[in-house]
């Protein structure tokens, strides 16, 4: 198979206006991903799986990311004079990274027997920018996975045919898998509890009676 | 087949039939069936919308097993999550622990000893012998055989039952492979226990295949009924046999070749026609050949440590990074998609379940199906909640 | 009632005595009918226990009715989702009395190992009494066995008369129990008093 340089260099050519970043991976098996715009997402995806060299045909993992914002610090060291003396100085920059939710698609070729290249689409924030555009029209194999990450993650595909909670039940509010839900308090029996079990399950423990003051 | 047509889901929108003059003929009936019903291999729900007894829509409801296996896998450490890998696909706890620690060793680069492969594939191929076995006694009760096939199907998963316990400790939940190896040896006393129940194990399937594959119910029940095209099968995702009955030669065991897969001479049984007849006997078959790699794994198995000493179980922290490996479970491509943080917990576990994606086109199949064949297609998909829900 | 050992002599000579009630309780004790009602992983080691190396027929409970207006013990065998618990209660509300519950593995019992999910109920005890809880995960089929047998004993011992007597000869006692409801986050009411209290624990 091509390299994703490749890739990436022929998708800019059929499509001027994509914007594509190969996202690094440092693990041993090294699976780079192509992070692409919402905006062009959709015809990336048909591009990789109509072109004649790739002919991606199989979408087999559909995956939700949660990304919540996260501080970012930075040491740099700054020459800075102090007192008439030049000193070397670290300084900390804070920045915030926003957050946001990511949609990962696995996709392999049955035809050629090669893959994965993996696809990454980023919504603009967690809160109200979360569309992103629906592969289901071009592999079926994503309705029900893309319909579970609406589900856990709250990401909502524009063009899906029948995007309604798939796992949870219909009244449900929220979503589950987001990095900070809140789950239900129900630890009021723990028999053997301990860690973040324990936390929960002190609010639960009698309020022990006060020993009164002898005068 | 250069440019894939894509193939959308049905319409969700069924009206009755109507006559000429135009006003509908009958009502339409809907239907619930499940989670409790007796043929719904677990507490799976489908809405169904009947014209008279013929199926016009389907829409499956999923969820009534959902106990956040993802959620409580990124809240637990790498090693923790092995034993609810066990309960993914209660049928399969052994090609579920593979496909866990084959993740985690791309992930961390981690090497597996000799032995250990050899241990791991007889495993695996001993839980795709039960689990076909198993699946193919649902279904024949799901045609209408009540009780006597499971009894038969039961009988011989027990003994391998029987060789998991004496490994593993346990019956059904083994718990038994980790990041770098398997967690005890075999000795060669299960060794040779394995190969008497390998060696019998053909003439069972023959005797089940007498009663089973001529049968004339079966025939009439499942030739032509559910079938599933070829283009509709890739564009959907489909693995495992139902994509291999649909005429798709596409296994992992030889695409991938992961662990040892690629020093064994088998051969991938490949369907014609997608109907549930060769569902059925593309696993039947598949059985045939596992019986093929079980002899020779059992024959060629070396000696040697079966744990990569470099390899540390406890305090496991690996690199921040992604992977996704997969390893052909019995229903079909069973994957893990880890991201690591560099902390000891993921950052993100997800279970890319076989039998939920392959449940897509469960209404494509049925549609125009009788409500009764509806039942049998659904017990050719091949389905574990505890994998669709997780 | 009748002397024990006037009883066991007139045995010796052939004749059999007995009160109504042991011969009431004998019958029932002996033909229970479990619902066919497979939640997760314990219901294969279920299904086991009713096949050919196990045999739970002779126990007399081998027949698995699918329908829960047919049958009188309730085998939850599995995790308890939240989603699944309203199904659950009304199943049992459907089944006739008299009707026993037997929480099968750590899951239905607490929730086992899946109790940490925002899903999963802790236990089917929040929602219907039950009589016999069968801990391991999943249990082995001779644990069932035992369960079953457990059962047995405890219907075998019921009162007919009196305070203690079962529910469906006290017509004061209703059989049915509310079904939650499903909330914004979690079952409404999520637990249901009459049947449940947490214990109180006191932590030194």
């Amino acid at each position: 198979m091509e390299t994703l340089e490749q890739i990436k260099a022929r998708i800019e050519a059929a499509l001027p206006s994509a914007k594509i970043d190969i996202v690094a991976n440092e693990c041993p098996a090294g699976e780079r991903s192509l992070l692409v715009d919402a905006a062009n997402g959709f015809l990336i995806a048909k591009f990789l799986r109509d072109d004649a060299q790739l002919k991606l045909d199989y979408c087999s993992n559909v995956t939700g990311v949660d990304w919540p914002d996260k501080e970012l610090t930075e040491k740099t060291r700054v020459k800075q004079v102090v007192d008439g003396v030049e000193k070397e100085v670290e300084e900390v920059n804070k920045t915030i990274r926003p957050g946001y939710l990511e949609v990962v698609y696995h996709l392999y070729s049955m035809a050629l027997k090669h893959g994965p290249v993996v696809l990454r689409l980023r919504t603009e924030n967690r809160a109200d920018q979360t569309h992103l555009p629906s592969l289901t029209p071009l592999w079926r194999g994503a309705e029900f996975q893309e319909r579970e990450v609406y589900d856990l993650y709250g990401v909502i595909f524009d063009g899906h045919p029948d995007l309604r909670r798939i796992l949870m039940w219909d009244e449900f509010v929220g979503f589950p898998m987001r990095r900070d839900y809140i789950a239900p308090d129900d630890f009021e029996y723990e028999p053997t509890p301990h860690d973040e079990v324990l936390v929960e399950a002190k609010k639960h423990y009698p309020v022990e009676p006060k020993a009164e003051v002898k005068v | 087949m250069s440019a894939i047509a894509a193939i959308p889901p049905k319409s969700y929108e069924v009206k009755p039939k109507l006559d000429e003059s135009g006003t509908p003929i009958g009502e339409l009936l809907e239907i619930s069936m499940g989670p409790h019903h007796p043929s719904t291999h677990g507490v799976f729900r489908m809405d169904v919308v009947l014209d008279g007894e013929t199926v016009v829509k389907l829409k499956p409801v999923f969820g009534y097993l959902h106990r956040n296996h993802e959620k409580i896998g990124e809240n637990i450490s790498y090693l923790a999550s092995m034993p609810y890998t066990d309960r993914l696909d209660y049928f399969c706890s052994m090609t579920n622990n593979w496909a866990y620690a084959l993740t985690v060793e791309k992930l961390a680069g981690l090497a597996v000893p000799e032995r250990a492969e050899y241990i791991r594939v007889i495993m695996a191929e001993l839980t795709r012998l039960q689990n076909h076995t198993c699946l193919i006694g649902f279904f024949v009760q799901d045609m209408g055989a009540l009780g006597t096939p499971m009894m038969y199907a039961f009988r011989e998963r027990e003994k391998i039952l029987d060789l998991f316990e004496s490994v593993s400790g346990a019956r059904m939940m083994c718990n038994y492979m980790r990041f770098g190896g398997v967690r005890v040896d075999v000795n060669d006393e299960w060794i040779a226990q394995t190969k008497t129940v390998v060696s019998n194990y053909s003439k069972f399937l023959d005797e089940f295949g007498t009663f089973l594959t001529e049968n004339e119910i079966v025939l009439a029940r499942s030739q032509f009924v559910g079938v599933l095209p070829k283009e509709l099968a890739i564009n959907a995702s489909i693995t495992g046999p139902m994509l291999r009955a649909a005429g798709v030669n596409y296994d992992l065991r030889k695409v991938d070749k992961y662990g040892i897969y690629s020093r064994f001479n088998f051969q991938v049984p490949v369907g014609e026609h997608g109907d549930i007849y060769d569902r059925y006997m593309v696993r039947v078959l598949e059985m045939r050949e596992s019986i093929k790699i079980l002899e020779q794994a059992l024959r060629d198995i070396p000696a040697g440590p079966v744990m990569d000493p470099k390899s540390k179980l406890r305090g496991f922290r690996p690199k921040p990074g992604e992977v996704y490996g997969r390893v052909e479970g019995p229903k079909g491509e069973l994957g893990f998609y880890l991201i690591s943080d560099g902390s000891p917990n993921p950052y993100r576990y997800r279970v890319r379940p076989p039998s939920f994606v392959n449940l897509t086109i469960l209404e494509d199949m049925c549609l125009g199906h009788r409500i009764s064949d509806a039942v049998v297609i659904l017990g050719s998909v091949d389905i574990v909640l505890g994998e669709v829900d997780r | 009632m009748i002397d024990e050992g006037l009883k066991s002599e007139l045995q010796k000579q052939g004749v059999y005595v007995t009160s109504l009630q042991e011969l009431y309780n004998w019958g029932r004790a002996n033909s229970v009918w479990p619902l066919t009602f497979g939640l997760a992983c314990c219901a294969i080691e279920m299904m086991a226990a009713s096949m050919s190396r196990f045999d739970l027929a002779r126990f007399g409970a081998e027949v698995f009715r699918p329908s829960p207006r047919q049958a009188d013990l309730m085998i939850v065998a599995g995790t308890v989702t939240k989603k699944m618990a309203p199904l659950v209660v009304r199943l049992y509300n459907q089944m006739p009395e008299p009707k026993y519950v037997i929480a099968m593995g750590a899951c239905a019992i607490s929730g086992g190992p899946f109790k940490q999910g925002y899903n999963v109920l802790k236990g089917i005890d929040r929602y219907l009494p039950v009589d016999v809880a069968i801990p391991g995960c999943p249990p082995r089929p001779e644990a069932l066995i035992h369960a079953i047998m457990t059962l047995q004993e405890k219907i075998r011992n019921q009162d007919l008369t009196g305070p203690n007597r079962p529910r469906h000869l006290n017509a004061e006692v209703d059989g049915e129990y509310p079904v939650p409801a499903y909330g914004e986050h979690d079952l409404e009411p999520p637990k249901n008093p009459e049947v449940w209290q947490p214990p109180i624990m006191t932590r030194k």
